[in-house]
């Protein structure tokens, strides 16, 4: 065999924040005493126990002043899944002797849709709105589907999978309005930290978060409770988080979810002009380069690192490998990425051509994302495509429906 | 390294396909697999006599869709017609060096193609159709 040159592995570039984010520095480095030294429980009297305490207070602090609440009605939990479980479940189960109907949307994470479903074989029934082509529920849909026996409306602040935001306030208004005791949950957990969020100007009962999404670690999360919403809990056994999560807080990690809350305030504004900016010249650039393709989710109402987009003729599981072997790390909403082999219901429930979605990469940029990220990425994308469509029997050859 | 599971020679087939692309002397051709499921391969086949001398194809999939295809296609050239028709996509894998669990379904995707595109020849042949054509060359 003829020797062949070996090249230096490619330069890694991550497009892939919606799945999770790289911990900043200062996130770690908080975190760390918390893993030795600082090993103390913060429900025990004695001295070891105070720092850790502390701390936890510290990030209560830190997380409520990233969404205007109070401290106090902040609950930790182990993620963003747990907060929407103690969330729907929570309130839904509370308040089951006034009612057994829910109301959310097609396009929720399924965080909120299992939750939802498992509560359906307890005897809830729910209402499932639908969305536009652009992934936006309507709020005055959502007001129709209360009903008497409404207890809790669900609609996530943004979509997964398009980045799409959704008008919560709108939906809050409407809804408090028919009935002021319907408890009215957000999904945060794509949002907070990417966009600066408030819960009074929400007008939000609940909210969710999780700190791996805005540069914090793996295994944190939190649930705001407005005062009065009463949850039932779903883990028992203690007496933390006021009883509503037993179980000893994760310090280490809800150390360095304060500490990402904090930098997230701190630099909101300037993170967004950053990462739209890049995301925009991104996206222009590629809708240039690459014929027959479509963006998904709203134009201009997105999160900011957001970028969906469906490649007609080329499936997208392959398209994500060849460009995982050149460096760039992305994610696809084709049926073969994902492990259940089933294409999105975010897709097919804003319309996307069901052949045009098997097409579809979800390119998602943060903060370490760079210029020098976008000029490869215009390289890498259209040529990796340009490849594909040439081994595709149906490129070019059947008509698609782009929008 | 990369997360995705795949053997290095599935990873060589999809990076370096063999035979891609449209035959022009194909005498035999299968289509199988729906877009809308995210697969779909076409084959093409010349056969002579009993014989393949050439196979190529164009395959929308995925990865282990698209290394299958050429990996089948490399297979069968020179095969007999009844060796093919035997070919099972449990010999595409297993010249892989296998493929991730909840891939395995994809193999059959290439193995079908071929089945499909030698049964429609022999129908063909069997029609009169071909006969002149195959025995000429």
């Amino acid at each position: 065999m003829a020797m062949t040159q070996t090249t230096a592995a490619p330069r890694r570039i991550y497009m892939d924040h919606a799945a999770t984010a790289r911990p900043l520095p200062e996130v770690v480095e908080a975190m760390v005493p918390y893993l030795s030294e600082e090993y103390g429980s913060p429900q025990s009297f004695h001295t070891q126990g105070s720092g850790p305490a502390h701390a936890l207070k510290q990030a209560r602090e830190q997380v409520g002043a990233l969404i205007h609440a109070p401290a106090t009605q902040i609950t930790f939990t182990s993620g963003g899944i747990e907060a929407n479980n103690l969330a729907v479940k929570g309130a839904a189960l509370a308040a089951q002797r006034r009612g057994k109907h829910i109301v959310t949307t097609e396009v929720e994470h399924y965080a909120v849709h299992h939750s939802v479903k498992f509560l359906e074989k307890l005897g809830f029934e729910t209402t499932f709105v639908g969305v536009d082509g652009y992934g936006r529920v309507d709020p005055q849909a959502v007001a129709d589907a209360v009903r008497d026996d409404t207890v809790l409306v669900s609609v996530q602040l943004a979509n997964q999978e398009v980045g799409t935001l959704q008008p919560v306030a709108e939906v809050a208004r409407l809804v408090k309005a028919i009935n002021k005791r319907i408890v009215v949950h957000a999904d945060g957990t794509y949002a907070v930290g990417q966009i600066p969020v408030d819960v009074d100007a929400l007008g939000v009962d609940l909210l969710s978060l999780t700190a791996h999404r805005f540069y914090g670690p793996k295994g944190a999360g939190a649930l705001y409770a407005r005062k009065g919403v009463r949850l039932t809990p779903l883990i028992h056994g203690g007496v933390q988080e006021n009883g509503k999560r037993a179980g000893t807080e994760n310090v280490p990690a809800i150390v360095g979810l304060g500490v990402a809350a904090e930098r997230a305030a701190a630099e909101m504004e300037a993170r967004m002009a950053r990462v739209s900016g890049l995301r925009d010249r991104l996206e222009r650039g590629l809708v240039e380069r690459i014929e027959n393709v479509q963006v998904n989710g709203h134009p201009t109402e997105r999160l900011p690192g957001y970028l969906d987009i469906s490649i007609e003729g080329i499936e997208g599981e392959g398209t994500l490998v060849r460009l995982d072997l050149d460096g760039i790390a992305v994610a696809s909403g084709s049926a073969c990425a994902s492990m259940a082999l089933k294409g999105s219901q975010v897709l097919h429930a804003i319309g996307v051509d069901e052949v045009l979605a098997q097409g579809s990469i979800l390119i998602t940029l943060g903060i370490d994302n760079t210029d020098a990220d976008i000029d490869d990425a215009l390289e890498e994308i259209p040529r990796v495509v340009e490849t594909l469509r040439k081994m595709s029997p149906i490129y070019g050859k059947r008509k698609h429906y782009f929008r | 390294m990369q997360h995705t599971d795949y053997s290095a020679k599935v990873i060589d087939h999809f990076m370096n396909p063999r035979n891609m692309g449209e035959l022009e002397n194909a005498n035999a051709v299968g289509t199988v697999g729906s877009p809308a499921c995210g697969d779909m391969m076409d084959i093409y086949l010349e056969v002579e006599g009993d014989e393949i001398v050439d196979a190529s194809f164009k395959t929308f999939g995925c990865t282990a869709a698209i290394a299958n295809s050429s990996m089948m296609t490399e297979m069968v050239k020179g095969m007999s017609l009844a060796d093919a028709e035997n070919l099972k996509n449990r010999d595409i894998e297993e010249a892989l060096d296998g493929l991730p669990p909840h891939k395995i379904h994809c193999s059959t995707l290439a193995a079908d193609a071929l089945h499909e595109a030698i049964k429609s020849y022999k129908e063909r042949v069997a029609s009169g159709a071909e006969e002149g054509e195959v025995a000429a060359s």
